[in-house]
């Protein structure tokens, strides 16, 4: 029976070139003679992962931002805290800084507002209802790069349907990518495209949680539509609400994927967000030390939008 | 764009009725602006990817002559077969499938395992070990990816399968999901089966696994899908041609080597079609892993 079970997992890890944790069935063999071990040996695996590919690097990183660490130089020298001095008077940065908060203020409020709406629209469990929901959520596990791709090409001036359509109804062509003002926004409204459906089925869970007798007791007091949105829809999902606008805001923040296959975070730097920045600076031109500090503050930003996001939410709750 | 929004709504009509039945009732007006508004959206929802279909079919002449249309004039494979000779992309598909396929079932193995542990077992430790896990799903992943990469370089795993494979066979969320459901199923289940004499490998194999199928296709149909459509990793990991995954192979070989439209759409299209089947039969998973989660 035993070798019967260990006959099935092992073969699957060895494909992956994998630790085989084979040892993980002897050990339990003998666990009960020594029953302390057997935690251990079911976290191993994950453990030594996690450690040597996050915990460890996440400590390193830290220490790299200290350093002036360029890879290929013969020496790294030690700068304190010169790299985030540096990112302070770097116009790069502040300017990744600007796009990235655009980018995730507006399409966050987007993402929430339609995604409420959508949600609002497509709660019943109807087939019409479930198959529009299944169009609309679609999207969201496509990837970025095809998405980005294809809205390229959509847009594009000379082969795109956008641009033709206009072009038939007498519009002039727009430059959607390569215009400095224009960029930014485009790449906003890709991101919302994809995102939209996501934040929908979030809502739509939420919505599932509400109560029932909360819209009846509204509705015999008569309140209108709006009135039951604002004061007993609203507030029964705040936690949804909270929920959704923080991973939005966390992916927005990470915007990298559209910005790559869409404009390469041009044209002049108008889609130049922090993760592309960090990806040029610690890929590209090879400054370790300067893209950790990067991805610190990055880090810390979405720490600071986060805990502000909890407050502000709470805050409401105390009302 | 006008002439989309009035398309839209006609298409549509015929599910209207259903749409005034939700509970709130209401006149035809609120309803027919709900079909507008979602007409406008399953335009906006569909045509992209129904332009990307047809344009992957399109010779390069057609579609620079008639930029408005949705569909071909005439139906030509060249992007599908330049595809394959322009590309490696047949190395981009197995290596797509190795990276998303290995790294999923290894995922769901040691996930589960540690989970296991965290939630069926009673040791010293657990609650730091628990919270290391937490800890490492709250930092983004672009801080480590310099470290990681460096580390990679020394191991000499850069462009390996493994380098790919490893640091992302396990990850914090699915440990997590996964130690939630197990800590729903009822205690008496393995406490029978260790009265009966079972190992912990045994319990966790044949009473616990068992029953997490569920947790098992939400954390497979997640992982599964953010592996696949994955491109800073890839990117960072396999900087020669032959390890790239297709999202990486796709965006590079746009950038450099390839201009022919419909030679870029086929090969959005068949990294497509393997997430889209999966939609089709697993619906429930995606919905209900999507709503658990952000995407990364």
């Amino acid at each position: 029976m035993t070798s019967e079970i260990t006959g099935t997992a092992p073969s699957r890890v060895t494909r992956g070139g994998a630790v085989p944790p084979a040892s993980a069935e002897s050990p339990a063999r003998r666990r009960r003679r020594r029953p302390r071990i057997a935690p251990w040996l079911f976290m191993a695996p994950s453990a030594i992962i996690l450690g040597v590919f996050v915990l460890f690097p996440i400590v390193r990183s830290l220490y790299y931002s200290f350093f002036d660490w360029t890879v290929g130089a013969s020496t790294q020298p030690f700068v304190g805290f010169g790299n985030y001095i540096k990112l302070f008077h770097d116009s790069q940065f502040w300017n990744a800084l600007r796009v990235t908060l655009e980018y995730t203020v507006v399409s966050v409020v987007l993402l929430l507002v339609l995604g409420f709406i959508t949600a609002l629209l497509l709660q019943g469990e109807s087939l019409a209802n479930r198959i529009v929901r299944s169009v609309f959520f679609f999207p969201t596990i496509v990837s970025l790069v095809t998405i980005g791709m294809v809205w390229k090409f959509l847009l594009d001036p000379s082969i795109g349907l956008v641009d033709g359509l206009a072009a038939t109804l007498g519009l002039p062509s727009v430059a959607w990518l390569t215009s400095v003002h224009l960029a930014l926004p485009t790449v906003i409204f890709v991101g919302v495209w994809k995102s939209t459906g996501f934040a929908m089925i979030l809502f739509i869970a939420g919505l599932k949680g509400v109560p029932q007798e909360r819209y009846e007791a509204s509705n015999l007091d008569g309140a209108g539509r709006w009135q039951t949105i604002w004061s007993i829809t609203l507030p029964s999902i705040r936690p949804t609400l909270l929920f959704t606008s923080l991973i939005l805001t966390i992916q927005s923040f990470q915007v990298f994927d559209l910005v790559y296959v869409m404009t390469g975070g041009g044209p002049l730097y108008a889609t130049d967000s922090l993760v592309n920045l960090l990806y040029r600076d610690g890929f590209v031109n090879f400054q370790t030390g300067y893209a950790s500090a990067i991805s610190w503050v990055l880090f810390a930003i979405i720490m600071i939008i986060s805990l502000l996001q909890l407050r502000l939410f709470r805050y409401n709750d105390v009302d | 764009m006008s002439t989309d929004v009035t398309r839209a709504p006609a298409a549509v009509q015929p599910k209207a009725p259903a749409g005034r039945r939700t509970p709130s009732g209401g006149d035809s007006a609120r309803s027919t602006a709900k079909w507008i508004y979602l007409g406008i959206g399953l335009v906006l929802a569909l045509v992209p990817f129904i332009w990307m279909v047809s344009g992957s079919f399109r010779s390069e002449a057609d579609l620079f002559k008639n930029p408005a249309s949705l569909f071909p004039t005439s139906i030509t494979l060249h992007g599908y077969i330049g595809v394959w000779q322009q590309l490696p992309f047949l190395r981009l598909l197995v290596n797509s499938f190795v990276f998303a396929g290995v790294t999923t079932a290894l995922t769901i193995l040691f996930d589960s395992m540690c989970a296991y542990a965290l939630a069926r077992l009673r040791f010293k430790g657990r609650n730091i070990a628990f919270i290391l896990v937490l800890a490492s799903l709250m930092v983004p992943f672009q801080v480590t990816l310099i470290p990681v990469f460096i580390e990679l370089f020394h191991f000499g795993w850069l462009n390996t399968y493994q380098g790919l494979i490893i640091p992302r066979a396990t990850s914090a969320f699915g440990i997590f999901l996964f130690r939630q459901f197990f800590i729903d199923i009822p205690p008496e289940l393995d406490e029978a089966a260790r009265l009966d004499g079972a190992s912990h490998w045994r319990i966790y194999w044949q009473v616990i696994l068992p029953l997490a199928k569920p947790a098992i296709a939400t954390v497979a149909v997640l992982n599964g899908m953010n592996l696949w459509n994955d491109l800073l990793w890839p990117l960072v990991v396999s900087t020669s041609n032959t390890m790239q995954t297709l999202p990486a192979g796709l965006t590079l070989f746009g950038g450099n080597h390839v201009t022919d439209h419909a030679i870029l759409l086929a090969g959005a299209v068949i990294s497509l079609v393997p997430i889209a089947v999966a939609f089709f039969f697993a619906q429930k998973y995606f919905v209900a892993g999507v709503a658990q989660t952000g995407l990364k």
